[in-house]
């Protein structure tokens, strides 16, 4: 990995492993002065992190299909034509100039879901029209009763009941025994079966029509993302991702409305499932993180947010699973990279957890009051946010000056503060955009 | 008016609420009587929803118990006279956004506060909110997004509106995570609810029942 002695170090050892391995990649950039515009950008952010003041705030708002649109191709053009979409990313970098690269995690490989007969989103041409972005097709993917077998063993009930359901090439695994069935020699036999049948066999075939797509596409998101990052400088945004328990059970498995009835109806199975599912969270935030030496994992957070959950069941049901996920990232020397989808100014006295060390994690913020959470994480967590989406949809670029001005005003004076926008940006006022980033840069050198 | 059953609601005591109104309408009394207590519930919890008291959850788990209860009483009410609808509502998320939450729970709501719900469902296209609008004589359209990228196509829903003639006798309302007042002057909208008992209250206001 990043050390030999990775296990002996402290988490604050890996912390300052993980931002030097960021601020040193293995890239041949344009110029000795771009190389040094990336590294000045990493440090902005390491210091931000660190609660110190950086040379200004960093720009970073999350960007998904707008330099696609922006360059004038369709979602669906964006989606699946990597060359167009590279001219896209390549001319979005140059003009704009934000402090991280678009976010990659956000260009849905549509090609691997194409193969794979994906249920849990649309996406151009396949359920939305070609101008809009993927979406969820929320349901009851997982049962009311079906609790003990994902505590149970949640990869089995992944295998053999979820991804059947979500993945509609991965039908036939319903047909498969548990591969922890092959304990002895004379399981193995058995154990084969069903993969002799043709239902099977064909599913193995469309699995590898994903990989090859899969291959295509990430081949293709780290030459654009490499091809950026070496001309202009510009660091990516986060290594990985991964979910707060209580959201992987309401976002896509139980869905909303299903997980709300079950806190009322079987409460203690929520809990349970919920803390069965950390060290999945944590794994799952580790592993792309250590490929991709980056030092942050993106966590995007819906249903905590304010309206969602009484202040009282956000301790309970929420809070709880998701600190144990972000300390098993820290103990990593990660940096958890959370977005509060929503608002959060219920939640700013419950996140400001003596448990969490200071200076170790970040709170994006979308519609939550900025002033507020500045004054309670302010000195214990780096901050950021929150530049609202219907502004970018709708308002002017002096709007755009404004709202930036005053934010940086009441937010970055003292460091610990990230510029970004409230909502994963598709499709926006192209001279908003700008404009935001402008005035981040502007103002934030001024402070 | 039984008390009892009204807190039980109130209380999200969904396994108690369901049996005392088996026990009600065994001991013979009347449904209309039962329904009206549970529609007091379900005011109690709107209006703890509007003091942030109660959150999106009560409001579901209450419409799931109210659910519950309508089946159990739909037989005996057979022979009373239809409820009088406080106005008729077209409701949908709009075209290039697939997202119903919200817009479920707020057609929820609409339709225990006594309107007469047409729900279109999810990506909506303008012209359906208008000729649904029409046919149904409806007096408000309630449009649902949670995309930003969905705004734009809210603002075209208004406008065809106005090129339908219909803005005199139907009223249009937005909703949705991305909305503020500046998003509602954006599409010409005639206003908004920040959320599903606000929503409510503005129909109620539109048609003068509040």
């Amino acid at each position: 990995m990043f050390a030999e002695n990775w296990d002996k170090l402290t988490a604050d050892e890996r912390f300052e492993k993980r931002f030097d391995v960021w601020q040193n990649p293995e890239i041949e950039f344009a110029s000795d002065a771009v190389k040094a515009e990336y590294q000045e950008r990493v440090q902005m952010f390491k210091d931000a992190v660190q609660l110190k003041k950086p040379s200004r705030p960093p720009v970073a708002p999350w960007i998904a299909l707008f330099p696609g649109l922006d360059a004038g191709l369709t979602a669906k053009e964006t989606y699946y034509d990597f060359d167009k979409l590279h001219s896209a990313w390549t001319r979005f970098h140059d003009i704009y100039r934000p402090d991280v690269l678009a976010f990659t995690i956000n260009i849905a490989p549509v090609k691997v879901y194409d193969a794979l007969d994906y249920k849990l989103y649309d996406w151009p041409g396949h359920g939305v029209d070609e101008d809009s972005g993927y979406q969820y097709n929320e349901a009851e993917y997982m049962a009311a009763d079906e609790y003990d077998k994902l505590i149970a063993d949640p990869s089995n009930y992944w295998q053999r009941f979820y991804l059947p359901r979500v993945i509609g090439a991965m039908g036939p695994w319903t047909t498969l025994d548990p591969f922890t069935d092959l304990v002895e020699g004379p399981m193995v036999g058995p154990f084969f079966i069903p993969f002799g049948t043709p239902p099977v066999q064909d599913m193995l075939k469309k699995m590898m029509e994903a990989g090859n797509a899969a291959l295509e596409w990430v081949q293709a998101m780290t030459r654009m993302d490499g091809d950026s990052m070496a001309k202009f400088g510009i660091p990516g945004f986060a290594g990985g991702a991964t979910k707060a328990p209580y959201d992987i059970l309401g976002d896509t498995m139980r869905g909303t409305r299903g997980l709300m009835l079950d806190k009322f109806r079987q409460p203690e199975k929520v809990l349970e499932a919920c803390d069965r599912l950390v060290p999945l969270a944590i794994d799952w935030g580790v592993r792309p993180c250590n490929i991709n030496k980056h030092p942050f994992v993106f966590i995007p957070l819906h249903k905590g947010a304010d309206g969602f959950l009484s202040d009282e069941d956000f301790r309970t049901f929420y809070w709880p699973s998701l600190k144990k996920v972000l300390l098993g990232l820290i103990e990593e020397g990660i940096t958890p990279l959370c977005f509060a989808e929503g608002a959060y100014n219920d939640r700013l006295e419950a996140i400001h957890d003596p448990e969490i060390p200071a200076g170790k994690m970040i709170w994006m913020f979308d519609a939550t009051n900025m002033s507020e959470a500045k004054k309670h994480l302010g000195g214990y967590q780096c901050i950021g946010g929150n530049v609202p989406g219907a502004l970018l949809t709708t308002g002017t670029v002096q709007d755009m000056d404004d709202y930036v001005r005053q934010l940086l005003e009441d937010c970055a004076g003292d460091g610990g503060f990230i510029l970004g926008s409230g909502i994963v940006i598709d499709a926006a006022r192209s001279e908003c955009v700008k404009a935001m980033i402008d005035a981040g840069r502007k103002y934030g050198a001024q402070i | 008016m039984t008390q009892e059953l009204t807190q039980a609601i109130v209380d999200l005591r969904e396994d108690d609420a369901l049996a005392m109104v088996d026990g009600l309408l065994a001991k013979g009394d009347d449904a209309a009587g039962i329904l009206a207590d549970c529609k007091a519930a379900m005011d109690v919890i709107g209006e703890r929803f509007a003091n942030g008291e109660a959150f999106i959850p009560e409001l579901i788990m209450a419409g799931e118990i109210m659910t519950g209860v309508s089946v159990k009483l739909k037989p005996h009410l057979a022979g009373a006279a239809p409820e009088q609808k406080l106005g008729v509502v077209v409701i949908g998320t709009v075209q290039g956004d697939i997202h119903d939450i919200g817009k479920d729970i707020v057609a929820t709501m609409l339709d225990i506060a006594g309107f007469d719900v047409v729900d279109l469902g999810v990506d909506v296209k303008v012209d359906a909110f208008i000729t649904t609008a029409k046919e149904k004589q409806a007096q408000i359209i309630a449009m649902s997004c949670l995309l930003t990228s969905a705004i734009d196509t809210m603002k075209r829903v208004v406008a065809a509106a106005g090129q339908a003639g219909i803005r005199g006798d139907v009223k249009l309302m937005v909703g949705g995570a991305p909305i503020t007042e500046q998003v509602v002057a954006y599409t010409g909208a005639d206003g908004f609810g920040k959320d599903a008992v606000e929503a409510v209250e503005l129909a109620k206001q539109w048609i003068g029942g509040a």
